[in-house]
Protein backbone atom coordinates (compact mmCIF):
# COMPACT_ATOMS: atom_id res chain seq x y z
CA UNK A 1 0.00 0.00 0.00
CA UNK A 2 2.49 2.58 1.19
CA UNK A 3 4.83 1.60 -1.60
CA UNK A 4 2.24 2.49 -4.27
CA UNK A 5 1.61 5.73 -2.47
CA UNK A 6 5.32 6.39 -2.42
CA UNK A 7 5.50 5.56 -6.12
CA UNK A 8 2.72 7.98 -6.78
CA UNK A 9 4.42 10.76 -4.85
CA UNK A 10 7.71 10.15 -6.61
CA UNK A 11 6.00 10.06 -10.00
CA UNK A 12 4.24 13.35 -9.28
CA UNK A 13 7.48 14.93 -8.13
CA UNK A 14 9.18 13.72 -11.29
CA UNK A 15 6.44 15.12 -13.49
CA UNK A 16 6.55 18.44 -11.65
CA UNK A 17 10.34 18.56 -11.94
CA UNK A 18 10.12 17.85 -15.66
CA UNK A 19 7.60 20.66 -16.14
CA UNK A 20 9.69 23.11 -14.12
CA UNK A 21 12.93 22.18 -15.92
CA UNK A 22 11.27 22.44 -19.30
CA UNK A 23 9.61 25.70 -18.29
CA UNK A 24 12.90 27.22 -17.14
CA UNK A 25 14.74 26.33 -20.34
CA UNK A 26 11.81 27.62 -22.34
CA UNK A 27 11.65 30.86 -20.34
CA UNK A 28 15.38 31.30 -20.87
CA UNK A 29 14.96 31.01 -24.64
CA UNK A 30 12.17 33.58 -24.56
CA UNK A 31 14.24 35.98 -22.47
CA UNK A 32 17.21 35.65 -24.82
CA UNK A 33 14.96 36.42 -27.77
CA UNK A 34 13.31 39.39 -26.07
CA UNK A 35 16.71 40.85 -25.15
CA UNK A 36 17.65 40.93 -28.81
CA UNK A 37 14.82 43.41 -29.49
CA UNK A 38 17.22 46.31 -28.81
CA UNK A 39 19.02 45.54 -32.06
CA UNK A 40 15.96 45.73 -34.28
CA UNK A 41 15.02 48.84 -36.24
CA UNK A 42 11.26 48.40 -36.35
CA UNK A 43 8.68 49.61 -38.91
CA UNK A 44 7.00 52.97 -38.25
CA UNK A 45 4.46 52.95 -35.47
CA UNK A 46 6.08 50.03 -33.67
CA UNK A 47 5.24 50.19 -29.99
CA UNK A 48 7.81 50.09 -27.19
CA UNK A 49 9.74 46.82 -27.10
CA UNK A 50 7.70 44.97 -24.44
CA UNK A 51 4.37 45.92 -25.94
CA UNK A 52 5.53 45.18 -29.47
CA UNK A 53 6.95 41.79 -28.44
CA UNK A 54 3.68 40.84 -26.83
CA UNK A 55 1.51 41.90 -29.74
CA UNK A 56 3.33 41.02 -32.94
CA UNK A 57 1.94 37.72 -34.24
CA UNK A 58 4.74 37.48 -36.82
CA UNK A 59 2.41 37.38 -39.77
CA UNK A 60 4.56 39.43 -42.14
CA UNK A 61 1.65 41.50 -43.46
CA UNK A 62 3.63 44.69 -42.83
CA UNK A 63 6.53 43.21 -44.80
CA UNK A 64 4.30 42.57 -47.78
CA UNK A 65 2.60 45.94 -47.60
CA UNK A 66 5.84 47.89 -47.96
CA UNK A 67 6.19 49.06 -51.57
CA UNK A 68 9.97 49.46 -51.22
CA UNK A 69 10.73 45.96 -49.87
CA UNK A 70 12.23 47.68 -46.86
CA UNK A 71 10.99 45.29 -44.22
CA UNK A 72 12.02 41.72 -43.48
CA UNK A 73 10.90 39.09 -41.01
CA UNK A 74 13.84 37.99 -38.88
CA UNK A 75 14.70 34.40 -39.57
CA UNK A 76 16.12 31.99 -37.07
CA UNK A 77 19.80 32.82 -37.48
CA UNK A 78 19.60 36.56 -36.77
CA UNK A 79 20.22 38.64 -33.67
CA UNK A 80 16.64 39.90 -33.83
CA UNK A 81 13.68 38.23 -32.09
CA UNK A 82 12.64 35.47 -34.43
CA UNK A 83 9.89 36.18 -36.92
CA UNK A 84 9.54 39.89 -36.10
CA UNK A 85 9.72 42.63 -38.75
CA UNK A 86 12.75 44.90 -38.94
CA UNK A 87 14.86 46.64 -41.52
CA UNK A 88 18.49 47.33 -42.29
CA UNK A 89 18.65 50.99 -43.38
CA UNK A 90 21.98 50.59 -45.14
CA UNK A 91 20.30 48.05 -47.48
CA UNK A 92 16.88 49.65 -47.90
CA UNK A 93 15.76 52.49 -45.63
CA UNK A 94 12.16 53.39 -44.88
CA UNK A 95 11.05 55.99 -47.41
CA UNK A 96 8.35 57.29 -45.09
CA UNK A 97 5.20 56.67 -47.12
CA UNK A 98 2.59 59.24 -46.23
CA UNK A 99 -0.16 56.61 -46.07
CA UNK A 100 1.99 54.30 -43.88
CA UNK A 101 0.87 51.03 -45.56
CA UNK A 102 2.90 48.77 -43.24
CA UNK A 103 1.17 50.14 -40.17
CA UNK A 104 -2.22 49.91 -41.81
CA UNK A 105 -1.63 46.27 -42.71
CA UNK A 106 -0.80 45.23 -39.16
CA UNK A 107 -3.72 43.25 -37.73
CA UNK A 108 -2.61 43.19 -34.10
CA UNK A 109 -1.76 46.81 -33.47
CA UNK A 110 1.90 45.94 -32.86
CA UNK A 111 2.35 48.85 -35.24
CA UNK A 112 0.20 51.38 -33.46
CA UNK A 113 -2.60 52.68 -35.71
CA UNK A 114 -2.52 55.85 -33.62
CA UNK A 115 0.40 57.09 -35.73
CA UNK A 116 -1.15 59.66 -38.05
CA UNK A 117 1.82 61.55 -39.39
CA UNK A 118 4.80 59.52 -40.59
CA UNK A 119 7.05 62.35 -39.35
CA UNK A 120 6.05 61.33 -35.83
CA UNK A 121 7.41 57.81 -36.33
CA UNK A 122 10.33 56.83 -34.10
CA UNK A 123 11.87 53.77 -35.69
CA UNK A 124 15.24 54.46 -34.19
CA UNK A 125 17.61 57.36 -34.01
CA UNK A 126 20.47 58.40 -36.25
CA UNK A 127 23.82 58.90 -34.55
CA UNK A 128 26.96 60.28 -36.13
CA UNK A 129 30.36 58.75 -35.61
CA UNK A 130 32.28 62.04 -35.74
CA UNK A 131 35.61 60.24 -35.98
CA UNK A 132 34.61 58.89 -39.38
CA UNK A 133 32.15 61.47 -40.68
CA UNK A 134 33.71 63.28 -43.67
CA UNK A 135 32.22 66.62 -42.70
CA UNK A 136 33.72 66.31 -39.23
CA UNK A 137 37.13 65.84 -40.88
CA UNK A 138 36.67 69.20 -42.61
CA UNK A 139 35.49 67.95 -46.01
CA UNK A 140 32.34 69.34 -47.58
CA UNK A 141 30.02 66.32 -47.59
CA UNK A 142 26.75 66.96 -45.72
CA UNK A 143 25.02 64.37 -47.91
CA UNK A 144 22.97 63.14 -44.97
CA UNK A 145 21.69 66.64 -44.36
CA UNK A 146 20.61 66.98 -47.98
CA UNK A 147 19.00 63.53 -48.20
CA UNK A 148 17.12 63.66 -44.90
CA UNK A 149 13.36 63.92 -45.55
CA UNK A 150 13.17 66.18 -42.50
CA UNK A 151 16.22 68.19 -43.41
CA UNK A 152 16.94 71.20 -41.17
CA UNK A 153 14.75 69.66 -38.54
CA UNK A 154 16.21 66.18 -37.94
CA UNK A 155 19.66 67.06 -39.28
CA UNK A 156 21.10 70.55 -39.27
CA UNK A 157 24.50 71.75 -40.41
CA UNK A 158 26.41 73.94 -37.98
CA UNK A 159 29.66 75.85 -38.12
CA UNK A 160 32.47 74.41 -36.15
CA UNK A 161 35.87 76.08 -35.69
CA UNK A 162 38.74 74.25 -37.23
CA UNK A 163 42.19 74.23 -35.71
CA UNK A 164 44.40 74.04 -38.79
CA UNK A 165 42.97 76.96 -40.78
CA UNK A 166 40.75 79.98 -40.49
CA UNK A 167 37.95 78.25 -42.39
CA UNK A 168 35.15 76.76 -40.40
CA UNK A 169 33.91 73.17 -40.71
CA UNK A 170 30.31 72.51 -41.62
CA UNK A 171 29.19 69.59 -39.53
CA UNK A 172 25.89 67.71 -39.47
CA UNK A 173 24.10 67.30 -36.16
CA UNK A 174 21.11 65.04 -35.51
CA UNK A 175 18.19 66.23 -33.41
CA UNK A 176 16.31 63.50 -31.68
CA UNK A 177 13.12 65.53 -31.37
CA UNK A 178 12.63 65.30 -35.15
CA UNK A 179 14.61 62.23 -36.31
CA UNK A 180 12.27 59.40 -37.34
CA UNK A 181 15.01 56.81 -37.75
CA UNK A 182 14.08 56.17 -41.36
CA UNK A 183 17.75 55.58 -42.21
CA UNK A 184 17.82 57.43 -45.53
CA UNK A 185 20.92 59.22 -44.23
CA UNK A 186 22.59 55.92 -43.39
CA UNK A 187 21.82 54.66 -46.87
CA UNK A 188 23.24 57.82 -48.46
CA UNK A 189 26.42 58.18 -46.40
CA UNK A 190 29.39 57.76 -48.78
CA UNK A 191 31.90 56.33 -46.30
CA UNK A 192 32.79 52.64 -46.59
CA UNK A 193 30.86 51.84 -43.47
CA UNK A 194 28.21 54.47 -42.84
CA UNK A 195 29.37 57.15 -40.40
CA UNK A 196 25.74 57.97 -39.59
CA UNK A 197 23.72 55.02 -38.40
CA UNK A 198 20.28 54.37 -37.02
CA UNK A 199 20.14 52.59 -33.68
CA UNK A 200 17.60 52.14 -30.95
CA UNK A 201 17.83 55.27 -28.82
CA UNK A 202 18.10 53.36 -25.55
CA UNK A 203 21.42 51.94 -26.72
CA UNK A 204 23.06 55.35 -27.08
CA UNK A 205 21.05 58.00 -25.32
CA UNK A 206 21.96 59.25 -21.87
CA UNK A 207 19.84 61.16 -19.41
CA UNK A 208 20.99 64.30 -17.58
CA UNK A 209 18.89 63.75 -14.50
CA UNK A 210 16.69 66.22 -12.66
CA UNK A 211 19.36 67.39 -10.24
CA UNK A 212 21.10 69.42 -12.96
CA UNK A 213 19.26 72.70 -13.41
CA UNK A 214 20.05 74.27 -16.77
CA UNK A 215 19.25 77.85 -15.77
CA UNK A 216 19.93 79.37 -19.18
CA UNK A 217 17.24 77.17 -20.69
CA UNK A 218 14.83 78.26 -18.03
CA UNK A 219 13.34 81.71 -18.50
CA UNK A 220 12.24 82.06 -14.88
CA UNK A 221 15.68 81.27 -13.51
CA UNK A 222 17.24 78.36 -11.78
CA UNK A 223 14.96 78.04 -8.81
CA UNK A 224 11.72 78.39 -10.76
CA UNK A 225 10.03 75.27 -9.47
CA UNK A 226 12.35 74.48 -6.61
CA UNK A 227 10.48 73.35 -3.57
CA UNK A 228 12.56 72.48 -0.53
CA UNK A 229 9.66 70.55 0.91
CA UNK A 230 9.79 68.12 -2.04
CA UNK A 231 13.55 67.69 -1.91
CA UNK A 232 14.69 64.10 -2.02
CA UNK A 233 16.11 62.40 1.01
CA UNK A 234 19.78 63.19 1.30
CA UNK A 235 19.56 66.65 -0.24
CA UNK A 236 20.33 69.67 1.94
CA UNK A 237 17.59 70.08 4.47
CA UNK A 238 15.48 73.19 4.73
CA UNK A 239 16.96 75.52 7.38
CA UNK A 240 15.78 74.85 10.85
CA UNK A 241 15.95 77.18 13.84
CA UNK A 242 15.59 80.94 13.81
CA UNK A 243 16.08 83.02 10.72
CA UNK A 244 16.44 86.23 12.67
CA UNK A 245 18.35 88.10 10.00
CA UNK A 246 15.25 88.00 7.84
CA UNK A 247 12.49 87.68 10.30
CA UNK A 248 13.85 89.58 13.25
CA UNK A 249 14.02 88.27 16.81
CA UNK A 250 10.81 87.02 18.27
CA UNK B 1 -1.19 -22.57 -45.03
CA UNK B 2 -4.53 -20.92 -44.85
CA UNK B 3 -6.12 -24.14 -46.07
CA UNK B 4 -4.87 -26.10 -43.09
CA UNK B 5 -6.03 -23.60 -40.44
CA UNK B 6 -9.64 -22.52 -40.12
CA UNK B 7 -9.78 -18.72 -40.69
CA UNK B 8 -9.81 -16.57 -37.55
CA UNK B 9 -13.24 -15.05 -36.97
CA UNK B 10 -13.96 -11.49 -36.02
CA UNK B 11 -16.38 -10.49 -33.26
CA UNK B 12 -19.06 -10.20 -35.94
CA UNK B 13 -18.52 -13.83 -36.89
CA UNK B 14 -16.93 -13.06 -40.23
CA UNK B 15 -13.46 -14.28 -41.17
CA UNK B 16 -10.68 -11.79 -40.55
CA UNK B 17 -9.21 -10.55 -43.79
CA UNK B 18 -6.28 -8.20 -44.02
CA UNK B 19 -5.48 -5.20 -46.13
CA UNK B 20 -3.65 -6.06 -49.34
CA UNK B 21 -2.07 -3.30 -51.39
CA UNK B 22 -3.68 -3.46 -54.84
CA UNK B 23 -1.28 -4.10 -57.70
CA UNK B 24 -2.91 -1.80 -60.21
CA UNK B 25 -1.96 1.87 -60.24
CA UNK B 26 -5.62 2.87 -60.02
CA UNK B 27 -6.07 0.72 -56.95
CA UNK B 28 -2.98 2.18 -55.33
CA UNK B 29 -4.07 5.70 -56.07
CA UNK B 30 -7.37 4.88 -54.38
CA UNK B 31 -5.51 3.72 -51.29
CA UNK B 32 -3.33 6.81 -51.36
CA UNK B 33 -6.11 9.21 -52.19
CA UNK B 34 -6.26 10.96 -48.84
CA UNK B 35 -2.54 11.46 -48.66
CA UNK B 36 -2.70 12.95 -52.16
CA UNK B 37 -5.58 15.28 -51.24
CA UNK B 38 -3.77 16.27 -48.06
CA UNK B 39 -0.57 17.16 -49.87
CA UNK B 40 -2.55 19.13 -52.43
CA UNK B 41 -4.21 21.16 -49.67
CA UNK B 42 -0.99 21.60 -47.68
CA UNK B 43 1.18 22.59 -50.62
CA UNK B 44 -1.66 24.52 -52.27
CA UNK B 45 -2.06 26.77 -49.23
CA UNK B 46 1.68 27.35 -49.13
CA UNK B 47 1.64 28.26 -52.81
CA UNK B 48 -1.27 30.67 -52.27
CA UNK B 49 0.61 32.40 -49.46
CA UNK B 50 3.82 32.38 -51.47
CA UNK B 51 2.21 33.61 -54.67
CA UNK B 52 0.53 36.48 -52.86
CA UNK B 53 3.70 37.38 -51.00
CA UNK B 54 6.30 37.01 -53.73
CA UNK B 55 4.43 37.35 -57.00
CA UNK B 56 1.69 39.72 -55.90
CA UNK B 57 -1.23 37.42 -56.73
CA UNK B 58 -4.45 39.34 -56.45
CA UNK B 59 -8.05 39.55 -57.59
CA UNK B 60 -9.00 42.99 -58.88
CA UNK B 61 -6.08 44.43 -56.99
CA UNK B 62 -7.00 42.74 -53.73
CA UNK B 63 -4.20 40.49 -52.44
CA UNK B 64 -5.35 36.88 -52.58
CA UNK B 65 -4.01 35.49 -49.31
CA UNK B 66 -1.84 38.01 -47.51
CA UNK B 67 0.13 37.02 -44.42
CA UNK B 68 0.86 33.56 -43.14
CA UNK B 69 -0.70 30.82 -41.01
CA UNK B 70 -0.33 32.95 -37.87
CA UNK B 71 -2.54 35.70 -39.25
CA UNK B 72 -3.69 36.54 -42.73
CA UNK B 73 -6.31 38.26 -44.79
CA UNK B 74 -8.26 36.89 -47.75
CA UNK B 75 -8.82 39.39 -50.54
CA UNK B 76 -7.98 42.20 -48.17
CA UNK B 77 -11.28 41.65 -46.40
CA UNK B 78 -11.67 38.43 -44.44
CA UNK B 79 -9.30 38.24 -41.46
CA UNK B 80 -7.94 34.93 -40.25
CA UNK B 81 -5.80 34.32 -37.18
CA UNK B 82 -4.38 31.33 -35.35
CA UNK B 83 -6.68 31.01 -32.31
CA UNK B 84 -3.94 29.45 -30.18
CA UNK B 85 -1.57 32.35 -30.96
CA UNK B 86 -4.32 34.86 -30.18
CA UNK B 87 -4.99 33.07 -26.89
CA UNK B 88 -1.31 33.30 -25.94
CA UNK B 89 -1.06 36.97 -26.93
CA UNK B 90 -4.16 37.77 -24.91
CA UNK B 91 -2.67 36.00 -21.89
CA UNK B 92 0.27 38.42 -21.97
CA UNK B 93 -2.25 41.05 -20.97
CA UNK B 94 -2.55 42.74 -24.33
CA UNK B 95 -6.05 43.71 -25.49
CA UNK B 96 -6.28 42.83 -29.17
CA UNK B 97 -8.67 44.53 -31.54
CA UNK B 98 -11.93 42.90 -32.67
CA UNK B 99 -10.56 42.17 -36.14
CA UNK B 100 -8.02 39.71 -34.75
CA UNK B 101 -10.64 38.08 -32.56
CA UNK B 102 -12.90 37.73 -35.56
CA UNK B 103 -10.02 36.14 -37.48
CA UNK B 104 -9.40 33.69 -34.64
CA UNK B 105 -13.11 32.90 -34.41
CA UNK B 106 -13.24 32.21 -38.14
CA UNK B 107 -10.34 29.74 -37.95
CA UNK B 108 -11.76 28.16 -34.81
CA UNK B 109 -15.04 27.81 -36.71
CA UNK B 110 -13.30 26.23 -39.70
CA UNK B 111 -11.62 23.56 -37.59
CA UNK B 112 -14.67 23.18 -35.40
CA UNK B 113 -16.45 22.09 -38.57
CA UNK B 114 -13.55 20.31 -40.29
CA UNK B 115 -12.50 18.29 -37.27
CA UNK B 116 -9.93 19.93 -34.98
CA UNK B 117 -6.68 18.19 -35.80
CA UNK B 118 -7.71 18.23 -39.44
CA UNK B 119 -5.37 21.21 -39.16
CA UNK B 120 -2.55 18.75 -38.41
CA UNK B 121 -3.05 16.30 -41.26
CA UNK B 122 -4.25 18.73 -43.91
CA UNK B 123 -2.60 22.11 -43.30
CA UNK B 124 0.33 22.15 -40.87
CA UNK B 125 3.63 22.16 -42.78
CA UNK B 126 5.43 20.14 -40.09
CA UNK B 127 3.06 17.28 -40.86
CA UNK B 128 5.00 16.56 -44.03
CA UNK B 129 8.21 16.29 -42.02
CA UNK B 130 6.55 14.10 -39.40
CA UNK B 131 4.94 11.85 -42.02
CA UNK B 132 8.29 11.54 -43.77
CA UNK B 133 10.01 10.55 -40.53
CA UNK B 134 7.28 8.01 -39.72
CA UNK B 135 7.52 6.50 -43.19
CA UNK B 136 11.32 6.21 -42.96
CA UNK B 137 11.06 4.75 -39.50
CA UNK B 138 8.73 2.01 -40.75
CA UNK B 139 10.96 1.25 -43.72
CA UNK B 140 14.09 1.06 -41.61
CA UNK B 141 12.31 -0.86 -38.86
CA UNK B 142 13.59 1.39 -36.08
CA UNK B 143 12.60 -0.15 -32.75
CA UNK B 144 11.00 1.83 -29.93
CA UNK B 145 13.47 2.60 -27.17
CA UNK B 146 11.15 4.07 -24.58
CA UNK B 147 7.58 5.02 -23.93
CA UNK B 148 6.30 8.49 -23.16
CA UNK B 149 2.68 9.34 -22.43
CA UNK B 150 0.94 11.05 -25.31
CA UNK B 151 -0.76 13.25 -22.74
CA UNK B 152 2.53 15.07 -22.33
CA UNK B 153 1.33 17.44 -25.05
CA UNK B 154 -1.42 18.77 -22.80
CA UNK B 155 1.21 19.65 -20.20
CA UNK B 156 3.17 21.47 -22.88
CA UNK B 157 -0.04 23.27 -23.82
CA UNK B 158 -0.61 24.40 -20.24
CA UNK B 159 3.06 25.36 -19.93
CA UNK B 160 2.88 27.56 -23.02
CA UNK B 161 -0.12 29.40 -21.57
CA UNK B 162 1.52 29.82 -18.17
CA UNK B 163 4.77 31.06 -19.73
CA UNK B 164 2.83 33.53 -21.88
CA UNK B 165 1.44 35.05 -18.70
CA UNK B 166 4.79 35.05 -16.90
CA UNK B 167 7.09 36.14 -19.71
CA UNK B 168 4.83 38.64 -21.46
CA UNK B 169 5.28 37.12 -24.90
CA UNK B 170 3.34 34.43 -26.77
CA UNK B 171 5.50 31.58 -25.46
CA UNK B 172 4.88 28.95 -28.11
CA UNK B 173 4.80 31.38 -31.03
CA UNK B 174 8.30 32.49 -30.11
CA UNK B 175 9.78 29.01 -30.48
CA UNK B 176 7.24 27.21 -32.66
CA UNK B 177 8.97 25.00 -35.26
CA UNK B 178 5.73 25.14 -37.26
CA UNK B 179 5.86 28.91 -37.55
CA UNK B 180 9.61 28.87 -38.18
CA UNK B 181 9.33 26.38 -41.04
CA UNK B 182 6.31 28.10 -42.52
CA UNK B 183 7.82 31.60 -42.31
CA UNK B 184 11.09 30.51 -43.78
CA UNK B 185 9.36 28.81 -46.68
CA UNK B 186 7.63 32.12 -47.36
CA UNK B 187 10.23 34.71 -46.41
CA UNK B 188 13.59 33.08 -46.95
CA UNK B 189 15.56 30.35 -45.27
CA UNK B 190 17.64 30.99 -42.18
CA UNK B 191 18.39 28.28 -39.69
CA UNK B 192 14.87 26.87 -39.98
CA UNK B 193 16.11 23.70 -41.57
CA UNK B 194 17.89 22.90 -38.29
CA UNK B 195 14.52 22.76 -36.56
CA UNK B 196 13.12 20.57 -39.32
CA UNK B 197 16.11 18.25 -39.16
CA UNK B 198 15.74 18.11 -35.39
CA UNK B 199 12.12 16.98 -35.62
CA UNK B 200 13.00 14.51 -38.36
CA UNK B 201 15.77 12.89 -36.32
CA UNK B 202 13.75 12.94 -33.12
CA UNK B 203 10.78 11.25 -34.78
CA UNK B 204 12.95 8.86 -36.77
CA UNK B 205 15.40 7.64 -34.15
CA UNK B 206 14.23 8.71 -30.71
CA UNK B 207 10.47 8.59 -30.32
CA UNK B 208 7.91 7.36 -32.82
CA UNK B 209 5.50 10.20 -33.68
CA UNK B 210 7.58 12.09 -31.15
CA UNK B 211 6.80 15.70 -31.95
CA UNK B 212 3.24 15.58 -33.29
CA UNK B 213 2.08 12.70 -31.13
CA UNK B 214 3.65 13.69 -27.82
CA UNK B 215 4.84 17.28 -27.61
CA UNK B 216 3.21 19.76 -29.96
CA UNK B 217 0.90 22.10 -27.98
CA UNK B 218 -0.83 23.32 -31.14
CA UNK B 219 -1.80 19.74 -31.94
CA UNK B 220 -3.01 19.43 -28.35
CA UNK B 221 -5.05 22.62 -28.73
CA UNK B 222 -6.73 21.31 -31.86
CA UNK B 223 -7.24 17.92 -30.20
CA UNK B 224 -9.43 19.75 -27.67
CA UNK B 225 -11.32 21.38 -30.55
CA UNK B 226 -11.69 17.95 -32.14
CA UNK B 227 -13.68 16.69 -29.16
CA UNK B 228 -16.67 18.65 -30.34
CA UNK B 229 -15.85 19.05 -34.02
CA UNK B 230 -18.24 18.09 -36.76
CA UNK B 231 -16.29 15.96 -39.22
CA UNK B 232 -15.29 12.64 -37.65
CA UNK B 233 -14.29 9.22 -38.89
CA UNK B 234 -17.50 7.20 -38.65
CA UNK B 235 -17.31 3.59 -37.50
CA UNK B 236 -19.71 0.97 -38.82
CA UNK B 237 -19.63 -1.54 -36.00
CA UNK B 238 -21.26 -4.61 -37.67
CA UNK B 239 -18.68 -4.81 -40.44
CA UNK B 240 -15.54 -4.58 -38.29
CA UNK B 241 -13.60 -7.83 -37.81
CA UNK B 242 -11.02 -6.28 -35.46
CA UNK B 243 -8.27 -7.03 -37.94
CA UNK B 244 -6.32 -4.08 -36.54
CA UNK B 245 -5.05 -2.83 -39.90
CA UNK B 246 -6.35 0.68 -39.13
CA UNK B 247 -4.31 0.98 -35.94
CA UNK B 248 -1.19 -0.16 -37.77
CA UNK B 249 -1.26 2.82 -40.13
CA UNK B 250 -2.64 5.40 -37.68
CA UNK B 251 -0.24 8.03 -36.35
CA UNK B 252 -2.35 8.18 -33.17
CA UNK B 253 -3.28 4.50 -32.75
CA UNK B 254 -4.72 5.01 -29.27
CA UNK B 255 -7.73 6.75 -30.85
CA UNK B 256 -8.75 3.55 -32.63
CA UNK B 257 -10.21 2.09 -29.50
CA UNK B 258 -12.65 -0.19 -31.30
CA UNK B 259 -14.77 -0.86 -28.24
CA UNK B 260 -15.38 2.82 -27.68
CA UNK B 261 -15.79 3.37 -31.43
CA UNK B 262 -18.56 0.79 -31.55
CA UNK B 263 -20.29 2.50 -28.63
CA UNK B 264 -20.39 5.93 -30.22
CA UNK B 265 -20.22 4.97 -33.89
CA UNK B 266 -17.16 7.08 -34.61
CA UNK B 267 -13.58 7.81 -33.69
CA UNK B 268 -14.50 10.17 -30.92
CA UNK B 269 -11.06 11.14 -29.63
CA UNK B 270 -9.99 14.63 -30.60
CA UNK B 271 -6.50 13.30 -31.15
CA UNK B 272 -7.60 11.74 -34.46
CA UNK B 273 -6.14 13.93 -37.21
CA UNK B 274 -8.74 13.06 -39.87
CA UNK B 275 -5.88 11.97 -42.10
CA UNK B 276 -8.02 9.17 -43.54
CA UNK B 277 -5.27 6.54 -43.57
CA UNK B 278 -7.44 4.08 -41.66
CA UNK B 279 -10.32 4.61 -44.07
CA UNK B 280 -8.41 3.48 -47.11
CA UNK B 281 -6.71 0.45 -45.56
CA UNK B 282 -9.79 -0.99 -43.89
CA UNK B 283 -10.62 -4.15 -45.86
CA UNK B 284 -14.24 -4.10 -44.64
CA UNK B 285 -15.04 -0.44 -45.40
CA UNK B 286 -15.93 0.02 -41.76
CA UNK B 287 -14.49 3.49 -41.62
CA UNK B 288 -15.57 6.58 -43.56
CA UNK B 289 -15.68 10.33 -43.05
CA UNK B 290 -18.96 11.41 -41.54
CA UNK B 291 -20.61 14.32 -39.76
CA UNK B 292 -21.04 13.98 -36.02
CA UNK B 293 -24.80 14.51 -35.81
CA UNK B 294 -25.48 12.25 -38.78
CA UNK B 295 -23.44 9.37 -37.47
CA UNK B 296 -25.79 6.60 -36.37
CA UNK B 297 -25.07 5.72 -32.81
CA UNK B 298 -25.68 2.00 -32.58
CA UNK B 299 -28.35 0.78 -30.16
CA UNK B 300 -27.19 0.17 -26.61
CA UNK B 301 -26.41 -3.54 -26.81
CA UNK B 302 -23.99 -3.48 -29.70
CA UNK B 303 -20.93 -3.01 -27.64
CA UNK B 304 -21.68 -5.81 -25.22
CA UNK B 305 -22.43 -8.07 -28.13
CA UNK B 306 -19.18 -7.21 -29.86
CA UNK B 307 -17.20 -7.57 -26.72
CA UNK B 308 -18.84 -10.83 -25.79
CA UNK B 309 -18.29 -12.38 -29.16
CA UNK B 310 -14.67 -11.38 -29.19
CA UNK B 311 -14.09 -13.07 -25.88
CA UNK B 312 -15.64 -16.36 -26.95
S1 LIG C 1 6.54 53.75 -44.21
FE1 LIG C 1 6.60 52.95 -46.28
S2 LIG C 1 8.78 52.66 -46.77
FE2 LIG C 1 8.60 52.90 -44.57
S3 LIG C 1 8.49 50.75 -43.85
FE3 LIG C 1 6.39 51.53 -44.03
S4 LIG C 1 5.74 50.88 -46.03
FE4 LIG C 1 7.98 50.71 -46.01
S1 LIG D 1 1.95 43.16 -39.51
FE1 LIG D 1 2.05 43.57 -37.31
S2 LIG D 1 1.75 41.55 -36.35
FE2 LIG D 1 2.26 41.18 -38.51
S3 LIG D 1 4.49 40.90 -38.50
FE3 LIG D 1 4.11 43.09 -38.93
S4 LIG D 1 4.19 44.04 -36.89
FE4 LIG D 1 3.95 41.86 -36.55
S1 LIG E 1 0.82 18.01 -33.96
FE1 LIG E 1 1.64 20.09 -34.18
S2 LIG E 1 3.30 19.93 -35.65
FE2 LIG E 1 2.12 18.03 -35.79
S3 LIG E 1 0.74 18.39 -37.45
FE3 LIG E 1 -0.34 18.97 -35.57
S4 LIG E 1 0.06 21.17 -35.28
FE4 LIG E 1 1.50 20.40 -36.81
S1 LIG F 1 -8.09 7.29 -36.74
FE1 LIG F 1 -7.84 7.22 -38.97
S2 LIG F 1 -8.16 9.34 -39.60
FE2 LIG F 1 -7.81 9.40 -37.41
S3 LIG F 1 -5.64 9.76 -37.21
FE3 LIG F 1 -5.92 7.55 -37.15
S4 LIG F 1 -5.66 6.88 -39.25
FE4 LIG F 1 -5.98 9.09 -39.31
Amino acid sequence: MSSTRRDFLIKSAQAAALAVTGGLVWAYLLKQQANAAAYAIRPPGARMADDFNARCIKCGQCVRACPFDTLRLAHSAETIPIGTPYFVPRDIPCYMCEDIPCMNACPTGALDPGLEDIADARMGQAVIDIENCLSWQGLRCEICHRECPLTDKAITVEHHPRRISRHAMFVPLVHSDACTGCGICEKACPTEVAAIRVVQPELVRGRIGEHYRLGWKNAAGITEDFDAGRAKAGSPAAPTGLDYLNEGEP
Amino acid sequence: MNDTHPPRLGPNGRPVRHFVMPRSLGGRLRVWRHIIYRRVVQVGLLVLFFGTAQWGWNVFGRPLLQGNLSASEVLGAIPMADPFAVLQISLTGVVLNPEVWLGAAIILGVYGLAGGRTWCAWVCPINMVADGAAWLRRRLGVADIFHVSRNLRYSVLVLSLVLSVLMGVAAFEWISPIAILHRELLYGIGMGWVVVLGILLFDLLVLRNGWCGHLCPLGAFYALVGRVALVRVAFDTPSCTHCGDCARVCPEPQVLNLRRASEVGMIASGECTNCGRCITVCPEDTLAFGLRPRIDVPAGGTNQQVHHRRVT
